[in-house]
């Protein structure tokens, strides 16, 4: 049986050097260690960005293939040959000492768009998304873990740090950003595209909490070409970011307040042009207020967000030192890989942390925080 | 009262049986009977009567009926009787509609859809009355092996046991609190578990201090969202804890005692102010997601010294099974899962009546769940919600329980007629009050004892039935759905149930 | 959907891996009734055994150093026939649920401190050198919380109280949303020593379904952060008595001066009824 959503309930980290500087996975694998019962094994996985930058300009595609298919490879590697021009692959080295729950085989492709006659309007970005989709919804035992340029998802069940020497990730990589997700599920097949991040291009989301909106939100994407395939509402929350930011252009301070909008009687207490922008962010896109309790982490190239519901029902806790900025759900996170830390913040519900590369943005939230 | 509803019932009073005696006005704690002194006639409010039965069993002439008021709307399947009184009382107050006991609507019951095995020919039967049946159960979590040391004369465990509880019987007593059940109806409860040797279940209403020597150990105390009478002596003296996070009768909201309820020792126990409400929130505010719940369940099994099995009760609702996976995996011993069916003092009629599903329903789809994710055995798994008799208590058993909660049941025993009043507050049987001369109609050696009498009865059928089917201990049926078979069900519930259809 | 595999077995985020006391004892050091405990590395559990065995052992003044986020920290200890109650030092940054359920017992973080900071406390006293996350004090039944700086969304949730069990929550700084939400009982008074002049504070939601209790609050609030339960009072002679008492013993905690904090503008809000939804049903 397969269930029909999947609720995640977890623990989140995320940290950013703002200067751009490219760092180990020393911080991400031992914060989320220290939340380890937020977790229960069943779902661990990082987003890093900055993180190939000798093929920044491919798309690198991470894909897995679900025990080890080796002709839904073949399938698949005749589609990226067919549509993109591929300039280098390889397994996505792992460690064989590591134990895990059934492994999947997981690919790395950096590609570049092959568009034939029809297809040549299409924007790159878009022509990817819709191989992804294709890929993940029509080819058996396939799943695209990340799709962006000059970053990458590395996920799969068992406990995030079991994941990140899995894949050796502190050994082998560094980026700007790095993302981590502890997952404690309660519906759940044990698979390894479950985990978190969710990933569309560059754009991440790490997620805690449950979308009690979800159908709600579901049907609207769908009208915008977003099929949820994942069983999980988590996946929502990555398509509406995609929509919104991505496709539409919206920058997050108006997309936290689609996601996460003010009570309408805070509305009538605002002045009028105010009043009218709150109103009809909730009328046009009130299909995407995302209901229930929820602590999300978006990331893309130079940008880490956090935020969560409007009646802030799963925590998080913003932190700084000099260009360092962390999210975590819990502060003791942040001060076990940084004891010296200068800032610690919370911001009220529905209101996001925004660190921007080469900025001071994150700050930007201190006053409406505690 | 309001203005335009006609009465649900009718009072029939043989004016040639009646002897004044009055003893009909004493009993009814809604003033329907009163008696003229100077008429030397009984007069009659039929409107204020609620169908409790007591004056009509009090009556020593028997001169007295009670029966659903003759007068009708006319026929109209969809605006029915009920819906048009409700909303009657709406309209005059702007009112939430409030009932009380389990839903009345005729949803299908799977107990009554299912039939039990015999043995025939191939398998003995047994008669429980000569040859042994063992009913011994316990209750927590179980390793998935054990270490044996053979070194000694005697192998002996090394392996460290989660704690257990035992009960002599898989029935225990629903959750049902001091204040919202008058203290003798609840002390009642208490003897009869000590008694027989099974539990009862304080609700979130606190353990009366004075209770805890002789009856903590036959209790299960909830630690609910409204946290009322809880303290480290309250959690230690108990045999087990329940986290409370959701009711049968109502799914997802909480709970509500009225002010008018909360006299002195109700006070004292639950430790709020005399005469406040004692409000119960929807959710426990310390509990937003599995990973909370992860939290309290270990705060109780670090405040108890990892020394009581900790138990979590959920309404059945649609995703039980996900839930009750997470449930077990956040480290409780124990899930309790209340059905549509489940008993309450209190809840709005709206959500009473359509939020939630059928025990039977989630009960199947919660026991296969944990047994494909194959942690099954670190749980134990309570059913509860609307058991009738020993029967749908095997059944269940048979779909995967590990023992059943019953609540109203017990009340009914103890005199409850359902008549749904429970949350005026007026309860002419003595149960759901804490009017101090309805209260004194009970007498909890008296009713003690017909609580140990139906736990006896049930328990004789319950082995006559596992006779029946050649099994001498009750582990043997435990999620044995070999000896269930479905009547007039269609596929789906069969295939959610588990079982196949008679005669397959 | 890709292939499942339901069977994936058991992991036990929580008891896996823990060393039993006797190897955890070299983490400690006890001298008569003082002991220290060095918490790096230590889990939850572990480091809750360790100091109940400590206990145990007659330690009654405890230092607990490096400590990063391990939950429950006194839960544990349960002395009901001891009258001797055991003070713990917290160095420098506990988990969730400091103090949940706390009989009796006095804590003293030297740091911030998480969610759940004296959740269903029954008596004893914590005290936090720095703020606090969410539910602070929830469903709190007796003793006292001080915190120095700001606290979380819900906090003093559903405190309550009896007769002469009557819990007190001083917050230094000010609060996030549904401050005293539900509140049957208990005193909080909520200073907003960190505001600037004339910044109102951060709450709002304030003492929603409140029906019980008082909230003694210094500085702004304008009228629509207050719950639709809650009424505004002028402090009275027995009020300042109770405020006084207890600014008192906040400044001794953190050093600050009283004269100041109680040249502020206080107003008190108490409930206006204490059946709140009282006129909801239909019966």
């Amino acid at each position: 049986m397969i269930p029909e959503k999947d609720i995640d309930n977890c623990g989140l980290f995320g940290v950013m050097d703002t200067s751009g500087r490219r760092f180990g996975g020393e911080m991400a694998v031992n914060a989320i260690k220290n939340m380890k019962v937020r977790g229960n094994g069943l779902g661990g996985g990082f987003a890093i960005y900055g993180l190939y930058p000798e093929y920044k300009d491919y798309y690198a595609l991470h894909i897995m293939y679900q025990d080890k298919n080796m002709s839904a490879k073949r399938k698949t590697e005749e589609l990226l040959t067919e549509n993109f021009y591929v300039v280098y692959d390889e397994e996505i080295p792992t460690n064989p000492e590591i134990n895990v729950f059934s492994p999947p085989l997981v690919w790395r492709y950096f590609v570049k768009p092959q568009k034939k006659s029809e297809e040549a309007h299409m924007l790159d970005d878009e022509y990817v998304v819709s191989k992804v989709m294709h890929m993940n919804t029509e080819v058996e035992d396939v799943y695209v873990f990340s799709s962006g340029k000059n970053m990458g998802v590395f996920k799969g069940v068992g406990f995030p740090e079991e994941i990140a020497d899995y894949f050796m990730l502190e050994k082998l990589y560094e980026g700007y950003i790095w993302t981590v997700h502890s997952r404690f599920p309660t519906n759940t097949p044990g698979w390894w595209g479950g985990a978190h991040p969710f990933s569309m291009l560059d754009w991440t989301v790490v997620h805690n909490g449950e979308i009690s909106s979800y159908g709600t939100n579901r049907r609207f994407l769908e009208l915008h070409d977003f099929y949820c395939t994942l069983h999980t509402d988590t996946e929502v929350m990555a398509y509406a970011v995609d929509l919104l930011m991505r496709r539409q252009g919206l920058p997050i301070e108006v997309v936290s307040k689609i996601f996460a909008p003010p009570m309408w009687n805070a509305i009538e207490r605002m002045n009028k042009e105010e009043k009218e922008l709150y109103t009809t962010l909730r009328m046009v896109y009130a299909p995407l207020l995302m209901n229930g309790p929820f602590t999300v982490v978006i990331a893309h190239h130079n940008e880490m967000i956090g935020i969560t519901d409007r009646i802030r029902l799963r925590p998080i806790t913003a932190g700084a030192k000099g260009n360092l900025v962390f999210l975590s759900s819990e502060e003791m996170a942040i001060r076990r890989v940084c004891p010296d830390l200068e800032l610690t913040w919370t911001p009220a519900g529905g209101e996001p942390v925004v660190a921007r590369l080469n900025t001071e943005d994150h700050l930007k939230s201190l006053n409406k925080s505690i | 009262m309001y203005s335009h509803l006609l009465s649900e019932f009718t009072v029939q009073r043989m004016d040639d049986r009646c002897i004044r005696c009055q003893v009909c006005e004493r009993q009814c704690p809604n003033e329907v009977h009163e008696y003229d002194k100077e008429l030397d006639r009984m007069f009659t409010y039929e409107e204020k009567c609620v169908g409790c039965q007591r004056c009509v069993v009090m009556c020593p002439a028997k001169a007295l009926f009670v029966r659903s008021h003759p007068s009708e709307y006319r026929m109209n399947a969809s605006w029915t009787r009920d819906k048009f009184q409700n909303l009657k009382k709406q309209a005059e107050t702007g009112g939430v509609v409030l009932t009380g006991s389990g839903n009345d609507k005729p949803y299908r019951i799977y107990w009554d859809h299912m039939v039990l095995n015999a043995s025939q020919v191939t398998n003995p039967s047994i008669d429980p009355l000569r040859e042994p049946m063992e009913l011994k159960t316990f209750i927590g979590r179980k390793p998935d092996t054990l270490k044996i040391n053979m070194d000694g004369d005697v192998p002996k465990v090394e392996s460290e046991l989660h704690p257990n509880i035992t009960l002599k019987s898989p029935v225990l007593f629903s959750a049902m609190s001091y204040g919202a059940i008058s203290y003798r109806a609840y002390k009642s409860l208490a003897m009869a578990a000590k008694e027989f040797g099974v539990m009862f279940n304080t609700g979130e209403g606190g353990l009366p201090v004075e209770m805890r020597k002789d009856y903590a150990s036959n209790a299960i105390v909830q630690c609910a969202s409204g946290r009322f009478g809880v303290d480290q002596d309250y959690l230690n003296s108990a045999a087990m804890i329940e986290i409370k996070i959701g009711q049968g009768a109502k799914p997802g909201i909480g709970g509500h005692l009225p002010g008018e309820k909360v006299a002195q020792h109700v006070a004292q126990t639950r430790m709020i102010p005399q005469g406040t409400d004692a409000l119960s929130p929807a959710p426990q505010h310390d509990i937003y997601s599995i990973e909370d719940l992860s939290m309290l369940i270990y705060a109780l099994k670090e405040a108890t010294n990892y020394e009581k099995p900790v138990s979590v009760k959920i309404a059945a609702v649609h995703n039980v099974a996900a839930i009750a996976s997470g449930i077990v995996r956040a480290g409780a011993d124990v899930v309790a899962i209340d059905g549509i069916r489940g008993g309450t003092g209190a809840a709005p009629l709206a959500t009473r009546d359509n939020v939630g599903i059928p025990l039977e329903l989630a009960l199947a789809s919660v026991d296969r769940r944990l047994r494909e994710e194959g942690i099954r055995s670190k749980c134990s798994i309570l059913a509860a919600g609307g058991f009738r008799c020993s029967a749908d208590v095997l059944k269940a058993i048979a779909l995967g329980a590990d023992a059943v909660y019953i609540g109203t049941a017990a009340l009914v025993a103890m005199g409850c007629t359902l008549c749904q009043k429970c949350y005026t507050g007026k309860c002419a049987w003595g149960i759901c009050t804490q009017n101090p001369y309805l209260v004194k109609r009970l007498n909890p050696e008296i009713t003690s004892q017909r609580l140990v009498n139906l736990l006896k009865a049930w328990s004789h059928e319950l082995k006559e039935m596992l006779g029946g089917m050649g099994i001498n201990a009750i582990e043997s049926i435990r999620g044995n759905r070999e000896h269930l078979r479905g009547i007039s069900l269609e596929e789906w519930e069969l295939n959610v149930l588990g079982v196949k259809g008679a005669g397959e | 959907m890709n292939g499942l595999n339901m069977k994936f077995g058991w992991r036990d985020n929580f008891m896996d891996g823990l060393r039993p006391v006797r190897e955890l004892e070299n983490f400690s050091e006890i001298n008569g009734v003082r002991a220290e405990i060095d918490a790096q590395g230590l889990k939850h559990k572990e480091l809750n055994d360790l100091l109940f065995h400590l206990v145990k052992k007659g330690a009654r003044e405890i230092s607990i150093k490096n400590v990063f986020g391990q939950r429950y920290i006194g839960s544990r200890i349960f002395l009901p026939d001891a009258q001797d109650k055991v003070k713990i030092d917290v160095y420098n940054f506990p988990g969730n649920d400091l103090g949940v359920f706390l009989g009796g017992h006095y804590i003293n973080v030297h740091g911030n401190a998480q969610d759940g900071v004296g959740n269903t406390m029954d008596s004893g006293q914590i005290v936090v050198h720095g703020r606090a996350g969410d539910v602070a004090a929830m469903s709190m039944r007796g003793g006292k919380v001080f915190i120095r700086d700001n606290v979380g969304y819900r906090t003093a949730i559903h405190m309550k109280e009896y007769k002469d069990k009557v819990p007190v929550l001083v917050i230094g700084g000010t609060a996030q949303d549904f401050f005293g939400e539900y509140m049957a009982g208990g005193k909080v008074i909520l200073l907003g020593l960190n505001l600037k002049k004339d910044e109102y504070h951060k709450a709002h939601y304030i003492g929603t379904g409140m029906h019980g209790g008082v909230i003694y609050l210094r500085g702004n609030v304008e009228e629509h952060q207050l719950g639709k339960e809650v009424g505004v009072r002028q402090l009275d002679d027995s009020d300042w008595e109770v405020v006084t008492k207890y600014v008192k013993e906040y400044c001794g905690h953190f050093d600050v001066s009283e004269q100041e904090i109680l040249a502020g503008k206080f107003q008190k809000l108490l409930p206006v009824s204490s059946r709140p939804y009282g006129n909801i049903y239909a019966y």
